[in-house]
């Protein structure tokens, strides 16, 4: 039996007056390596936020097993390419070690086993040479590297990542894909995408959210589940060859 | 040049010059890396209307200052987050805001207000042992907090809503590092004036950020920028008969330029 790692209960969530989340439940457990997906502006970003405590659901609640209660210390975070401040004077190295739970330690200051473990997952993620240079100086693919290996340092328990495909290249789209199956093994996944076509290959189930959230406890999914779903999305997979259908353009883009 | 160290006056500003340039070293590369420059000029202005106040009511201008300061860098922080008006027009009604008041104030204050100008481009020559108290207190304050919490202070100005993810500490580490900006925009008035202390705030930054990339650096930097930018301009002003802020901010926009010119000639 695999331990529960959260659920979302009955979770509301209004934005700007604007229905976001409506009845959301969703449990995550140990092994389970889920993606979200649904239309832009469909609530996954904020399904994220809700589960991550920086948005507050208007009624509903989100139950932590005790390992990431507690300051919510081991689930890493792969947030939405964020326009980050490209100039910021900050290392490769120190946005690694930026991961790290809150200290409540007296002085401001990282242990040498610390630093290790920000080595370690740079060396793994092939960054390792980089870390010494100016965030923003890197490329769209390195920074993604970067980024997760913040999530990671935390040895989360629950990898939370939102669309971390865009603005990379494919080829790092699929070492990333092959990475997460591996972390797989440690930890639960939850991955937002806007691309079920390629994630699906890697996935175990799908979560569809448009406002409400359907809970698919296969990878495989038809366009007629989705219609079911009300899940209107562009692009999907058929069968186990990993080949892409365009869906049906009922609007422009 | 040995004679002027001497001089109690004179060796009051040397000590002076070194804490300015220390306390505005620190905070200033924060407000250069969070991109805070037209908040922390908001600020400096805001606070204009505690001194208008100070004159009124026969207390102490900078005091007046310290608490309009405080209170609107608050009031920023604060409006910004939970109110979603645009921050950077509340930034532009609290420096208009605080003008007015001061102008107000310091015109209904019976007779002539002695030193308006001082308050307004500074006179380092002028300070004294409280002046020098109020600033080391504050370099003081600066540095406990930057030795606690630098590893907060950097991650949290990077990525806020990160931090928040982390459950980092960051409305503590905001609100309080909003707080020493506005201290230090206040105490160092005295230094470059409420016109040129942003320069102080901000010059050094952006000399020490084109040649060193981390923010632990750029801080150090800084702060060695910022003293040899006051201790010079301390000297020309004494030795030209000119005003010390303008001397002080002048020499580093030279700086400035030099350190231009290096880069370009490294580069080629």
């Amino acid at each position: 039996m695999s331990e529960q790692l959260l659920s979302v209960e009955k979770v509301m969530l209004s934005l700007g007056g604007q229905k976001v989340l409506e009845d959301v439940d969703l449990q995550i457990t140990e092994n389970d390596f889920i993606g979200v997906i649904g239309p832009n502006g469909g609530g996954k970003t904020s399904l994220v936020k809700v589960i991550l405590g920086l948005l507050k659901p208007d009624s509903g609640r989100i139950r932590y097993n005790r390992d990431l209660l507690g300051g919510r210390h081991r689930i890493g975070y792969l947030p939405q390419v964020h326009a980050f401040d490209k100039k910021f004077p900050i290392t490769v190295r120190d946005v690694v070690l930026s991961g790290l739970p809150a200290g409540r330690k007296a002085v401001s200051r990282h242990s040498a086993g610390e630093r290790d473990k920000a080595v370690y997952w740079m060396e793994k993620l092939g960054i390792g040479a980089l870390s010494g240079k100016t965030i923003g100086t890197l490329s769209g693919g390195e920074m993604q590297r970067a980024f997760l290996c913040r999530s990671l340092i935390s040895e989360p328990r629950l990898l939370i990542l939102d669309e971390p495909d865009t603005y990379v290249d494919n080829r790092f789209e699929q070492e990333l894909y092959e990475i997460l199956r591996d972390l797989n093994g440690q930890m639960a996944i939850l991955l937002v995408s806007h691309d079920v076509g390629t994630i699906t290959a890697y996935i175990k189930s799908i979560a569809c959210v448009n406002r409400k959230l359907h809970y698919h406890p296969s990878n495989i999914i038809s366009e007629k589940q989705l219609a079911a779903y009300d899940c209107p999305i562009q692009i999907i997979t058929h069968g186990d060859v990993p080949h892409t259908v365009l869906g049906k353009h009922t609007h422009e883009h | 040049m040995g004679e002027l160290l001497t001089y109690g006056f004179f060796q009051y500003a040397l000590v002076t010059a070194f804490f300015a340039a220390v306390s505005c070293g620190m905070v200033g590369t924060y407000i250069v890396a969070r991109r805070m420059v037209f908040i922390s000029g908001g600020i400096t202005h805001a606070s204009f209307g505690g001194i208008g106040i100070g004159y009124y009511l026969g207390i102490n201008p900078i005091a007046g200052a310290a608490v309009f300061a405080v209170l609107s860098a608050l009031g920023i922080e604060y409006s910004s987050r939970k109110t979603g008006i645009r921050e950077d027009s509340a930034i532009a009604i609290l420096w208009a805001l605080g003008m007015a008041i001061g102008v107000i104030f310091v015109f209904i204050t019976p007779g002539y207000a002695p030193n308006l100008m001082s308050y307004l481009f500074g006179n380092i020559l002028t300070a004294g042992p409280s002046d020098i108290w109020l600033l080391a207190a504050l370099t003081l304050l600066v540095l406990v907090f930057y030795v606690l919490q630098f590893n907060n202070i950097l991650y949290v100005a990077f990525d806020e809503e990160y931090a928040r993810a982390r459950n980092m500490p960051v409305n503590m580490v905001k609100y309080v590092m909003m707080t020493l900006i506005a201290l230090a925009i206040v105490f160092n008035i005295r230094v470059v004036g409420i016109i040129l202390v942003i320069s102080l705030l901000t010059i050094p930054q952006t000399i020490a950020n084109m040649f060193v990339r981390r923010f632990f650096g750029m801080m150090l930097l800084s702060v060695a920028i910022a003293l040899l930018g006051t201790f010079t301009g301390l000297f020309l002003a004494f030795w030209f008969s000119i005003p010390s802020g303008a001397a002080i901010i002048f020499f580093l926009v030279i700086l400035f330029f030099l350190a231009r010119l290096i880069l370009w000639v490294m580069k080629r």
